[in-house]
């Protein structure tokens, strides 16, 4: 028997073996007759066995409502729910654990922040700082907000198709009026890593708050809010092996505690009288209703997991299969790669001249290779970059540069099918 | 070594997306609708000159597509000149059928029967059905841009 320990020193050093790969049964399987070559990680990830144990012996073992039970399960089930949130705050290095909010997801942390926040922090004439390379959820919560209460929003530009902030000019954008700066950690078009602890630093020496979407890097590098210095940050679940409708929003302790209940309902409150009502502490406050108690176990667990491989592995491994992928698809006619060369994550975006994305991915399904074709929630950026869509390649810690092969091999025979 | 992929990429489609017919703006259009794919961002433009008696007297497509929009786009103009609102709308409706579900009169729908692969690809139903949702769109005289949501 492997001690933990021994068993965590010889994964890190096999992500992506046959070996790992065991810990996710659905990647066992064949997609009309070929196997599946799973890299579309960037919409979500698989999961391990580890997670679903977690869950399923949860709901067969403990399975109650939490925060208001005197019985046992209730206990054991609050108890699994707030060792979560520890749990969460321990993997970001947030100071408290009532830093953490449970949230669905990133889009609705970030709709938090800005409905909650914003609504009671902003007023006509500030400004939102964005920049170009946001996700659509990072974009529409704002545009929101600005209908609503006449604040605009500005987008600090890219340079170009390597897909870099261009940071000379954010001096230029970091203006007066400017009250909330809100980036993308790593971009899920164009696999940039935004420097965002120096973007936050710059903003905060001039009081505007930041807010950090770390969809895609959560599962993929180590995050630290306390060395990036962000006010807020929101991550989700399911995009680092845990289950779907659970995710994390942190917020600094005294913008949490100012801040208005984002809904209404039970669990957040502490007594109700028909016209007034007195709301519990952050973070109970901004979890109105029976949360996604499963969802936070499953969490923990995949936080658990992804420790075990340890998350420098991890990043390494996956900017390797990024890197490895620019090199490999940059050697096929007739195709052009967006987003920075060197420094990039574990994706990349691609365009055919002669095969339109969603034909592309039509085709490689075919051969049970899983591609993101389509705007990938990032529109503005594509009109940006003059075009209307991309197919993208996105691995994870369990795939291989076998892997990244076979793709540019299966896209190639596309091509050829195409070209007829 | 893409067998089934043939069935849904017959040599007439790829020929019409390589270069589609009546490819471009009709300056003397009397109806037109945009059509829009918000999976993939996609949009094209139909226009339709009709005469007094509500019969096609011309039609043309511009804007950006896969090989299956670009295809039923371009087909489906060649398909509908000299035919009225409501010869479109049946056929509309057998386009349709044999979209989601294979079913096909080959012998009535001439070309357009080679779209009948695309029941075995659900999520490209949408991207051959497009055009066919602006043409009916611009002959309503509907403004209003249509989206295959
Ligand atoms: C950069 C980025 N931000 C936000 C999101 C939204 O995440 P979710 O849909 O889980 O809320 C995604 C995922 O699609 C993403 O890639």
């Amino acid at each position: 028997m492997l001690t933990e320990t021994d068993r965590a020193a010889h994964l890190q050093t096999t992500l992506g073996s046959a070996e790992l790969r065991q810990d996710f049964p659905i990647l066992d399987q064949e997609i009309r007759g070929n196997p599946l070559i799973y890299l579309d990680n960037a919409a979500t990830t698989q999961k391990p066995r580890s997670v679903l144990k977690a869950i399923r012996d949860y709901y067969e073992n403990d399975n109650s409502n939490v925060h208001r039970g005197i019985h046992a399960l209730s206990q054991r089930a609050t108890e699994a729910y707030e060792g979560a949130r520890e749990r969460a705050a321990a993997f970001i290095n947030a100071s408290r654990s009532e830093e953490i909010v449970f949230t669905r997801g990133t889009t609705e942390g970030i709709n938090l922040v800005a409905q909650s926040w914003g609504r009671v922090n902003l007023k006509p004439g500030d400004k939102i700082l964005l920049t170009e390379m946001e996700h659509h959820s990072n974009i529409v919560p704002w545009q929101l907000l600005a209908e609503q209460i006449g604040v605009e929003l500005v987008y600090l530009p890219i340079t170009g198709e390597d897909g870099m902030l261009d940071l000379n000019r954010l001096d230029e954008f970091l203006s007066r009026d400017v009250k909330v700066f809100a980036m993308t950690h790593i971009s899920n078009t164009l696999g940039t890593i935004n420097p965002v602890a120096w973007l936050c630093q710059r903003a905060r020496r001039q009081g505007i708050v930041t807010v950090v979407d770390a969809a895609q890097s959560a599962g993929h590098s180590p995050l630290d809010v306390q060395a990036i210095g962000c006010d807020f940050l929101a991550f989700s679940g399911h995009k680092m092996c845990a289950p779907t409708g659970i995710g994390v929003l942190y917020g600094r302790k005294d913008l949490l505690e100012a801040m208005p209940p984002y809904q209404g309902g039970g669990e957040m409150i502490l007594s109700v009288d028909f016209h007034k009502t007195t709301f519990k502490r952050p973070p109970l406050k901004f979890e109105a209703g029976t949360p996604n108690i499963a969802g936070a176990i499953g969490l923990k667990a995949a936080m658990d997991y992804i420790d075990t491989l340890g998350r420098e592995a991890i990043f390494e491994h996956d900017c390797d299969l990024g890197r490895y992928a620019y090199q490999q698809f940059s050697q096929l006619d007739g195709i052009r790669l967006y987003g920075p060369v060197q420094e990039r994550a574990g994706l990349l975006s691609f365009l055919l001249t002669d095969v339109h994305a969603h034909d592309l991915v039509t085709a490689t399904d075919q051969k049970g290779l899983a591609l993101r074709g389509g705007h990938h929630c990032n529109q503005p950026l594509m009109r940006k970059l003059g075009i209307e869509s991309t197919a993208r390649v996105s691995g994870y810690f369990y795939n291989t540069r076998k892997e990244i092969d076979q793709a540019v091999e299966i896209v190639n025979a596309v091509q050829r099918f195409f070209s007829g | 070594m893409f067998d089934e992929l043939s069935d849904l990429y017959q040599e007439v489609i790829l020929d019409h997306s390589r270069s589609p017919r009546n490819f471009h703006k009709m300056e003397g259009a009397n109806h037109t609708a945009k059509g829009h794919n918000p999976l993939c961002g996609d949009e094209i433009t139909l226009y339709l000159l009709m005469d007094e008696n509500d019969v096609i007297q011309d039609v043309s497509f511009e804007g950006a597509g896969c090989a299956i929009s670009k295809a039923s786009a371009s087909l489906l103009t060649s398909a509908l000149k000299g035919k009225s609102k409501q010869e479109v709308k049946e056929l509309f409706d057998k386009v349709h059928a044999m979209v989601t579900n294979g079913e096909t009169d080959s012998e009535e729908m001439g070309k357009l029967a080679v779209f009948a692969g695309v029941h075995k690809f659900p999520a490209r139903v949408k991207c051959a059905i497009l055009p066919w949702h602006a043409v009916i769109a611009a002959m309503e005289g509907e403004k209003q841009e249509v989206t295959t949501e």
